[in-house]
């Protein structure tokens, strides 16, 4: 081998296969082996489909060789699939008991969309059980541990799928982003991850958290790698009635337009409410830095308000609630999943199966969603929350006339230590506070590394947010400052990530 | 839980966290009702700032991104085999789902 094919961005992978350098399946097998020596330590997957992914990758390789063109611009790229999403050849467990082993009869959207653009998918990656936690230690699996520091969360709920591209272990990523699941992780694991605009790409197959903020997204090394993932899970889904009819916003071209590296006559706005106080200081000076680097690239930096978005934090921890207690009723024992046989009937049988087979956190969620829409309850709590959604979209647009795109740091502090606040829900739900507010929007967002924090050498996101379908901006200022780190670092800047252990 | 039911203090009980244990279906144990009952009444009270916003003539938003119903063409297509629609079902007999017995002895 030429050189180590799992330390390759997705773009320069492709190129290779594409040119008949590298094969599919060696790409396959490198990223296997690569599993195989590391994710004991930091146990990124919890099902890899060895078989399936080489079998996907000869596919490939027998289609170039018979000079058909690439099925996409990414034909034979290995990804982690984050294991929300539905696969008929892998488990799909969303990180809890009860779905354990279940072999869902159909595929995801974006399950299908990855099969049918060649990409070969490894295995399916740890999360916090069903997307409830910002820090994958809420996965009834174990929790998944940060590459750059074993004894650190890699963020959540997509700690899995962030930690695969940290480790080298797969080059692409999906996650999925209710309230950060996406974002926060790329921060704490210094990758780069993408929430596109609520309809962008396909719930279809996406087992729901809460459905007015779901959305699955691309995870990755680089921008530009995201912005190509983009573009093939992206796009309009019968299968999906919330999905948006329009066609998808051109990243790729926004992505290497950015890289250019010139963004004069673009206004970033920074957020008031979402700098300062509770946020580590390492995270605030990359982030002042941040700033610096994009009116070096010609951007003008003004600063907007948004005063609402202070409240953004109590109306999520409403609205999801309240579709979660909804939408996990259909755990019931009864058509698939866990049944614990204890109790003479249906209702007991249900009650009981769902005590064992729901974690603390899902449990929690899903009584305070009941609480929030009991009646006497709901208006002061549900209703409420609904209307402070509605302030936070105003909030969004009065910025947006005054800048293309916002910034703040992703998130407040980088990773933190595995079990420091497993036993405080309050101060992990404190991890989302500047993500949440795009979910409530329906807005896009994407997380860029920032650099690693000077008192703790971990790595820190810069957050931007651009309005609904307005994702090339977005990408265009992503690639533009991820440009001028690396070209001040001397280096890409997953490299910087210490060397694991390999184990034989 | 009913506005006749109101925790006391703004407090959430054990009792309440049972009894909306109960209406979620979920058998929560004797510990657990503890625990939930302390974390639930600290999330409550930082939740409770959305009655901060003076929001009386806001609008509600359910869905971020405006939808008109979405129709489709009254047709056929393919959809699960009863085979793998019954492939996860914990208990199965004669192509149905086989459930425990749906009411109680007292029903």
């Amino acid at each position: 081998m030429n050189d180590d094919l799992t330390r390759l961005s997705a773009a320069e992978l492709a190129t290779r296969i594409h040119s008949r350098e590298v094969s599919a399946v060696e790409a396959a097998q490198a990223h296997l082996d690569r599993i195989e020596a590391v994710d004991g330590d930091v146990h990124a997957f919890l099902h890899v489909g060895a078989q399936a992914a080489l079998e996907s990758a000869t596919l490939v390789d027998e289609s170039l060789a018979a000079g058909t063109a690439p099925a996409s611009p990414l034909a034979g790229v290995p990804l982690a699939l984050k294991d929300v999403l539905t696969t008929t050849d892998m488990p799909t467990t969303v990180g809890s008991r009860i779905l354990e082993g279940w072999r869902p009869p159909y595929d995801a959207t974006v399950t299908s969309r990855l099969r049918a653009a060649g990409i070969t998918i490894l295995g399916k990656t740890n999360m916090d059980e069903f997307a409830m936690g910002s820090s994958t230690e809420y996965s009834a699996y174990g929790p998944t541990h940060n590459p750059w520091a074993l004894d650190r969360i890699p963020g959540g709920s997509g700690g899995g799928s962030a930690a695969a591209l940290a480790a080298f272990e797969a080059p692409l990523a999906i996650g999925t982003d209710t309230g950060g699941s996406i974002r926060q992780p790329a921060s704490m694991t210094g990758t780069v991850g993408v929430k596109p605009t609520y309809g962008g790409v396909s719930r279809y197959g996406l087992v729901a958290c809460a459905s007015s903020l779901d959305q699955a997204g691309p995870c990755a090394r680089t921008v530009l790698d995201a912005a190509l993932l983009h573009e093939i899970i992206g796009g309009h889904d019968p299968l999906d009635s919330t999905s948006i009819d329009a066609p998808v916003p051109a990243v790729v071209e926004a992505a290497r337009r950015g890289a250019e590296g010139d963004l004069r006559g673009l206004r970033v706005g920074v957020v008031r409410e979402l700098t300062g106080e509770g946020y580590q200081a390492g995270v605030q000076e990359n982030f002042d830095a941040a700033l610096r680097e994009l009116e070096k690239l010609g951007a003008e930096v003004v600063e907007v308000s948004a005063p609402h978005f202070q409240y953004g934090l109590a109306a999520y921890y409403l609205i999801l609630p309240s579709e979660v207690s909804s939408n996990l009723a259909r755990f019931d024992a009864m058509r698939y999943g866990l049944r614990v046989d204890k109790g003479a009937s249906a209702e007991e049988v249900m009650a009981a199966t769902r005590e064992a087979g729901f974690g603390p956190e899902v449990k929690r969620r899903i009584i305070l969603g009941t609480y929030a829409l009991s009646s006497g309850y709901y208006d002061a709590y549900y209703g409420q929350a609904q209307k402070v959604r509605t302030l936070i979209s105003r909030d969004f647009a009065a910025a947006f006339e005054q800048a293309d795109v916002l910034v703040s740091p992703t998130a407040p502090t980088t990773a933190f230590p595995i079990g420091d606040k497993v036993d405080d829900p309050l101060a992990m739900y404190l991890n989302d506070l500047a993500t949440i507010p795009t979910n409530l929007a329906g807005t896009a967002a994407m997380s860029v590394p920032s650099g690693v924090a000077a008192e703790d050498g971990l790595p820190t996101g810069l957050q931007i947010m651009a309005p609904a379908l307005g994702e090339a901006v977005m990408y265009r200022v992503g690639a533009a400052y991820e440009a001028a780190r690396d070209a001040a670092d001397g280096s890409a800047f997953a490299t910087r990530a210490p060397e694991l252990e390999v184990r034989a | 839980m009913s506005p006749d039911s109101p925790s006391s203090g703004g407090a959430i009980t054990r009792d309440e966290v049972a009894h909306l244990a109960r209406l979620a279906r979920l058998a929560v144990t004797d510990d657990e009702l503890g625990v939930f009952a302390g974390q639930l009444d600290v999330i409550l009270g930082a939740v409770a700032r959305v009655g901060e916003v003076a929001a009386d003539d806001i609008p509600p938003t359910s869905h971020s991104v405006p939808l008109e119903n979405v129709f489709r063409p009254d047709e056929r297509r393919p959809s699960l085999t009863q085979e793998q629609a019954l492939s996860g079902a914990p208990a199965a007999e004669g192509g149905r789902f086989r459930v425990p017995q749906i009411l109680g002895e007292e029903q």
